[in-house]
């Protein structure tokens, strides 16, 4: 009996587990974004359609997913270096490195905006200088992008170190030891290695992108179908009083943010494709 | 190392994008409300430019809260003017020198082209019979405000408050302050903005009274149906003002003085009127406040000038750190 | 065995030269210039802005509901994570996707919602205020925002952990006759221990900062539900820049402590389940059996 139980948990935990997981998933995720959509549906669907068919609206859904994809290559590119370094490597003073990399999640998203108005601010340190030059980052596209690259910097680097320290770096080194070159190696071995974690860096840090509130509306000045992302713009709507317009930009984040279900099944289908040719070419062989 | 390339791109034109600005464009920055106001207006000001002028001018719009945006301004966000709904945000870009110090002179009425006042928004039926201030620090009466320190509408109804304690037989500053905090011990919340109070009051139905602009019941009734609820005007209110103002720094850099001049002076047309009246901001035109009588009941006022002397020394005593809405919790 | 095949693996000084120059230029120029800025002030006057009593009150607040709500998170999101990776329900995908809401929805749309969900007459609050139980507008609130903004984290990091677990080591455990507890407790729980850590300070650092969607549900009274942004945001309404950086720096200086400690401890608890335990010995010990 023991010998069934061991690899698997018990019937009876099982559904426990599965109660209290969904459960909590259900009253803090299920039923606030359900009263989204309530919300945004209140007056039923063509109000909803029409509100999202605003220009101003639609302007602010581009501008969101432009900033989202502007921010995504530096991010991915810092998140595996750093974890790289991080995970793979001893040296002193690595947990203060990685308490740095923290820190943005611990700076208020009001203080992130403000720390980039005091420095890029018409009043701050380069302020002078950027006016003089013409050059337009507060207030402007250009600010917007650097602001959300702050708020969004730990993720990626910081789904990516457990995962690359528990995974150790015994495979790299048999790569390397069998003559594989530094990019060999990390193509054909880390990278596969990392895939997931990379994937779910990359979702967390995208969805929190398009989200953020705080930081991007301190830096861009709220001009109206020019610098207002989604989130800007239903704070707007619902201040005047049209709850449905800005429910349904709402619900339009979150539908984005289950686009990730897509992406997920795609990278997950071709994994899956991925092993199974693996395992028919090559002998599972393992070093212990 | 492609997407490097396109991500550069993008930023690259984004930039472009940015500074790339038509001749003739003016900003209008402004709080978070005032959307209707602009929304109608603007057309109304760009038809009336052309036929005047020939030239046709692009108006952009920036809303949000109104010490937000005056912050932006003064960081360098290039709003020709800024239309907003209290006297203190203009007096601090003043202060920075993007605003002619006598700004308030330099358009008539204190160059608040038109005005509103701060009104109490009850149950159907009036359940708990509140008719003035008195009747809201009853036992038992709960009233729904939103923060007085951060949001203009908390303070407009903190001063409004503190105003008719003093006006009260044998009132004082020191009656006022204990007067409120009776009032703010029957505040079970505050809520963060106005439209935050307005859904905690109707749709969470909490709380026997809301306090908010008159312009703002419009709104409510329009999201909320007419019929729910019942405006109550106080014995003495605030008449808060809208202030306007040409930031002199922007328009002299980008050529713009005559058009954000005439942008702003067109408030105070028949037309600018009659949309303000429309938007239920009590015009300054007497003609057309006859005429919209029936939104606009006759109340009594004082502005913060009378009773306070200025906006900016009103913010310094009352919410300012250490002032009298802390003492009055700290001392709790 | 650690920490000698420094060089076997390529690539450290570009990795950690790059990582040093975009962290720089990013994260350390910016709030190095917060810091300056915040220093106009003095030492003394930063103090006594931050010992002040509403500011007392504010860091309890935001520092108690922070830890709690991070701690809520470890132990749901563990759960949640094991069954999304391990077992499979119907609309498993769904649900999966489901956890990033909290960072794509705006997070005063998360305040405005939670808010109405939880008040008197809410979905949820008319049958919890009869049982007592208030939660918008008061502390409370202000946990359940926080959880639903931190959700993501513990659960996200988790996952791929998980899911890294390699079968033999459990399969080994048990053969030795361990129970599927012990299993639990001793060979899987200290490998995604750091893992969990690593959640659970992003989430409570996370926390700290919020502000949009708590001022919606906290109801915002002094010394008794008002956070520490919220006292920033207030100094800003004042336009007192000074003042309210100097409370970002406290706020700052304190999410700083702790995250090294918790990283501290995080990178300790790696290295020790890497370094010293062989995965036979972990199964074994599983197993009761002597390492």
């Amino acid at each position: 009996m023991t010998a069934n139980l061991a690899t698997r948990e018990a019937g009876w935990v099982r559904s426990v587990l599965l109660a209290v997981g969904l459960g909590f998933l259900f009253f803090f995720l299920g039923l606030p974004l359900l009263a989204v959509f309530v919300e945004a549906l209140a007056q039923g669907l063509p109000v909803y359609v029409d509100a999202l068919k605003e220009p101003e609206t639609r302007s602010a859904i581009v501008l969101t997913i432009v900033i989202a994809l502007a921010v995504l290559p530096f991010n991915i590119a810092f998140g595996v270096a750093a974890a790289w370094a991080i995970a793979k490597f001893d040296f002193r003073g690595k947990s203060l490195l990685i308490t740095l990399i923290d820190l943005p999640f611990a700076v208020s998203p009001v203080v992130a905006g403000l720390v980039f108005i005091l420095l890029f601010g018409a009043q701050g340190t380069f302020g002078p200088w950027l006016a003089a030059h013409e050059i337009r980052i507060i207030f402007a596209v250009p600010g917007m992008i650097i602001a959300t690259l702050f708020i969004t910097f730990p993720f990626i680097a910081r789904e990516l170190i457990p995962l690359m320290q528990a995974q150790g770096k015994e495979e790299e080194e048999a790569a390397v030891s069998l003559g594989a070159s530094g990019w060999q190696m990390f193509w054909r071995v880390t990278l596969p290695n990392i895939k997931w974690g990379l994937l779910y860096g990359v979702i967390l840090s995208n969805a929190r992108a398009m989200g953020e509130f705080g930081a991007v509306s301190v830096v861009s000045g709220h001009i109206r179908g020019e610098t207002n992302t989604l989130p800007l713009h239903v704070e707007i709507l619902y201040n005047e009083y049209n709850a449905i317009g800005a429910f349904a930009a709402a619900s339009i984040l979150a539908l984005l943010a289950l686009v990730t279900l897509v992406a997920k099944t795609v990278v997950e289908w071709n994994m899956k494709k991925e092993t199974e040719m693996l395992n028919t070419v090559l002998a599972p062989e393992k070093i212990s | 190392m492609i997407r490097f390339r396109r991500s550069i791109s993008a930023v690259l034109l984004a930039l472009v994008a940015g500074a790339a600005l038509a001749d003739t464009t003016l900003l209008n920055a402004s709080y978070d409300v005032a959307r209707d106001v602009f929304k109608d207006y603007n057309p109304l000001f760009q038809k009336y430019w052309k036929q005047k002028t020939g030239e046709s001018i692009e108006l952009k719009q920036s809303h949000g809260g109104s010490s937000k945006q005056v912050r932006s301004v003064a960081d360098g966000l290039e709003a020709d003017v800024v239309t907003m709904n209290q006297a203190n945000d203009i007096e601090f870009l003043a202060d920075k020198g993007l605003v002619a110090k006598e700004w308030s002179k330099k358009f008539p009425n204190n160059a608040s082209p038109y005005t509103s006042t701060m009104v109490f928004i009850v149950r159907k039926g009036n359940p708990k019979a509140i008719k003035d201030w008195g009747d809201l620090v009853a036992p038992g009466v709960q009233v729904i405000v939103p923060h007085p320190k951060n949001t203009g509408n908390g303070r407009n109804t903190y001063l409004s408050a503190w105003a008719w304690a003093v006006r009260q037989k044998g009132g004082n500053d020191k009656s006022a302050q204990e007067f409120l905090g009776k009032l703010l011990k029957n505040v079970p919340l505050f809520a963060a903005g106005g439209r935050d109070a307005t859904t905690t009051f109707m749709q969470r139905q909490m709380g026997d009274v809301l306090i908010t602009f008159e312009s703002e019941a419009e709104l409510i009734a329009r999201e909320f149906g007419k019929g729910e609820f019942a405006v109550v005007y106080p014995s003495l209110t605030m008449q808060t003002e809208f202030p306007v103002a040409i930031v002199d720094k922007v328009v002299d850099k980008k050529g713009t003085r005559k058009q954000a001049q005439a942008y702003l002076d067109y408030l105070w047309s028949k037309e600018g009127q009659e949309n303000a009246a429309q938007n239920y901001l009590r015009p300054r035109d007497a003609e057309l406040l006859k005429k919209y009588a029936a939104q606009f009941p006759p109340v009594k006022t004082f502005t913060v000038d009378e009773v306070f002397g200025g906006a900016g020394k009103a913010f310094a005593t009352h919410f300012k750190d250490g002032g009298s809405f802390d003492q009055i919790y700290v001392q709790k | 065995m650690p920490a000698k095949n420094h060089r076997v693996l390529p690539g450290f000084g570009l990795a950690l030269g790059y990582t040093l120059v975009y962290l720089s230029l990013l994260i350390l120029l910016p709030l190095g210039g917060m810091v300056l800025k915040a220093s106009e002030l003095g030492f003394g006057q930063i103090i006594d802005i931050a010992l002040s009593e509403r500011s007392l009150a504010a860091f309890r607040v935001t520092f108690g509901a922070s830890l709690l709500a991070a701690a809520l998170n470890a132990f749901f999101g563990l759960i949640v994570a094991w069954i999304l990776v391990r077992y499979s329900f119907p609309g498993k995908r769904f649900v999966d996707a489901l956890v990033d809401l909290p960072f794509a929805l705006p997070t005063a749309v998360a305040g405005i919602t939670l808010s109405t969900l939880y008040a008197g007459n809410g979905w949820l609050g008319r049958y919890l205020e009869p049982l007592g139980v208030k939660i918008a507008y008061t502390p409370n609130g202000i946990v359940v925002a926080l959880i639903f903004v931190t959700l993501p984290f513990v659960v996200r990091t988790l996952q791929p952990v998980i899911e890294d677990i390699e079968s033999d080591v459990e399969e080994a455990a048990a053969s030795l006759g361990a129970s599927r507890w012990q299993t639990f407790s001793r060979v899987i729980f200290p490998a995604i221990a750091p893992a969990l850590l690593t959640g659970f300070a992003m989430a409570f650092s996370r926390a700290v900062g919020e502000y949009g969607s708590v001022i919606f549900i906290a109801g915002n009274l002094p010394l008794i539900s008002e956070i520490t942004p919220l006292l920033i945001i207030s100094k800003l309404e004042q336009y007192d820049v000074l003042g309210a950086t100097a409370l970002a720096v406290v706020m700052l200086a304190i999410s700083f402590v702790l995250l090294l400690a918790i990283n501290f401890l995080q990178w300790w608890s790696a290295n020790r389940y890497k370094n010293d335990e062989p995965l036979e010995a972990a199964a074994g010990r599983a197993a009761g059996a002597p390492a």
